[in-house]
């Protein structure tokens, strides 16, 4: 009896012991063990498959950057950018604008991509998560800027002429791929991720500069 | 009964009045229509029954599970969860410790438990047991350990994890709970990087949730932030659910618990 409690009290002692002299490991080793946490902690479901906790150096950076409040260094910013605007691609047929009306439903949409949702089902834009955008929808949240009067404010008249096209063209890329611009973007990357097809983008695009688009009224 | 069935309709009739406030006063007043008719009462009374039940394989009560602070103390466990506990090895949170007790104690299979879905079955019990323990640490201050080399470990995963961008569309936890007064549509965000967003955050889980008619433990909090994230299903009681609570807790130090809250 006597034995075993001073066993047991050794090894409480030793538990003790270890706990308090363990180092703590560097940051590198904690970067490490958090990959193998991530492996064994997730599963596939539905399309959401477990691809999407691959690796992608944009998001690393930007990641440890949040993390630790140092920002990146202005080589590294450029470069992300400059790779990921290497992703946008003009609309195939020259046309930047389709149906505000359409653009409208798109930006309501929170819709996809989740492991609930059907694959293949149609997609939101999950806009009014984060943005204003029309004044009569009054639901909407302040991660991002308002865009209510975004054609109109930069005094887009015409969406097709010549001295709105960088303002089209830059609005294009921007919901393209928000990345090119800002390194660090919360925006999704709606073409380059597979988000939001063209069509979809275009009727986005109408939403926000064209002039009869309740945005801009 | 009937004062939350009225209540309910009030909260009907006055919808568009709320989506002129935040959600946080409308959720204050759904809280003061609801005074003594909070739902998860019923899942408080049911885990209180749960916990001295004996059940199980082995027939047994859980009056013997030690939630840390020795067999048997529920008072105040909840506030200092998640812990390294030496007899597993392992830091766990508030609904993985109680499925060890389950296992070890009833008999039950942990495994099994823990690939139930949630609100079925032995999950439901887990819930409600959640939903009782924590509710007899209210109003205490949180207080998570970080003396253990494990619980520092886990924190430090945690911030990790809070920050990883990733799924199709580059959400983090921290996209949307890193920053002071933002919102998603008219839902209040709590910053979950500090106080008083991560108390207020992480102290109201379980909590009953108006809009589903549910009740959600902390793990089922954190798988649905996940699946919006897009991100793959977080396995129920995994490393990477208990760092991002351990995260929270200890960024929660000194906040009050409130659990369990009454949700949107």
């Amino acid at each position: 009896m006597n034995r075993t409690y001073t066993l047991g009290l050794s090894v409480v002692a030793a538990a003790l012991l270890a706990a308090c002299s363990t180092p703590m490991p560097t940051s590198a080793e904690l970067d490490k063990l958090t990959q193998d946490i991530i492996g064994r902690s997730f599963r596939a479901q539905g399309q959401a498959k477990l691809d999407r906790l691959n690796p992608d150096e944009d998001n690393r950076l930007c990641a440890e950057a949040d993390r630790t409040g140092v920002p990146l260094d202005a080589k590294v910013t450029e470069a992300i950018e400059a790779r990921n605007m290497k992703t946008i691609k003009a609309p195939a047929d020259g046309k930047y604008l389709g149906d505000f009306k359409e653009g409208e439903k798109i930006a309501q949409s929170g819709a996809g991509k989740t492991w609930t949702d059907a694959e293949g089902s149609i997609n939101g834009g999950n806009c009014y998560n984060c943005h204003q955008i029309s004044k009569e929808e009054l639901s909407y949240g302040t991660l991002g800027p308002s865009l209510y009067n975004y054609g109109k404010l930069r005094g887009v008249a015409n969406p097709n002429s010549a001295e709105s096209k960088p303002i089209v063209e830059y609005t294009w890329g921007k919901i393209q791929n928000a990345r090119a611009y800002n390194a660090c973007s919360n925006m999704p990357r709606f073409a380059h991720k597979g988000i939001l097809t063209e069509a979809q983008i275009k009727h986005v695009m109408a939403l926000l500069l064209d002039p009869a688009s309740p945005v801009n009224k | 009964m009937k004062k939350l069935v009225i209540a309910l309709g009030l909260i009907g009739v006055s919808a568009a009045a709320f989506a002129q406030k935040s959600s946080t006063d409308s959720i204050a007043e759904y809280r003061q229509m609801l005074q003594d008719g909070n739902p998860a009462e019923l899942f408080e009374a049911k885990g209180e029954d749960l916990w001295k039940q004996k059940r199980g394989p082995k027939k047994a009560s859980l009056e013997k599970c030690d939630l840390g602070k020795g067999a048997g103390v529920v008072k105040g466990a909840w506030v200092e969860l998640p812990r390294y506990f030496s007899d597993t090895g392992r830091v766990q949170d508030l609904e993985s410790r109680l499925v060890t007790c389950m296992q070890e104690l009833q008999g039950f299979n942990g495994d099994e438990i823990a690939k139930t879905l949630f609100g079925r079955d032995e999950q439901s019990n887990v819930t409600a047991l959640a939903t009782w323990i924590a509710g007899e640490s209210k109003g205490m201050k949180f207080n998570l350990s970080q003396s253990h080399v494990e619980e520092r470990k886990m924190y430090e995963v945690g911030q990790r994890l809070f920050f990883m961008r990733g799924g199709s569309h580059d959400f983090a936890c921290a996209t949307c709970h890193s920053q002071d007064d933002k919102r998603i549509r008219l839902q209040d965000l709590p910053n979950l990087t500090k106080n008083p967003g991560a108390g207020n955050g992480f102290g109201a889980w379980p909590a009953y949730r108006v809009s589903n008619g549910q009740m959600w433990g902390a793990q089922l909090r954190l798988n649905d932030c996940y699946r919006q994230q897009r991100f793959p299903y977080p396995l129920f009681g995994s490393d990477a659910t208990i760092a991002l609570g351990v995260y929270m807790g200890v960024n929660g130090k000194g906040g009050e618990a409130t659990a369990p809250a009454i949700k949107r």
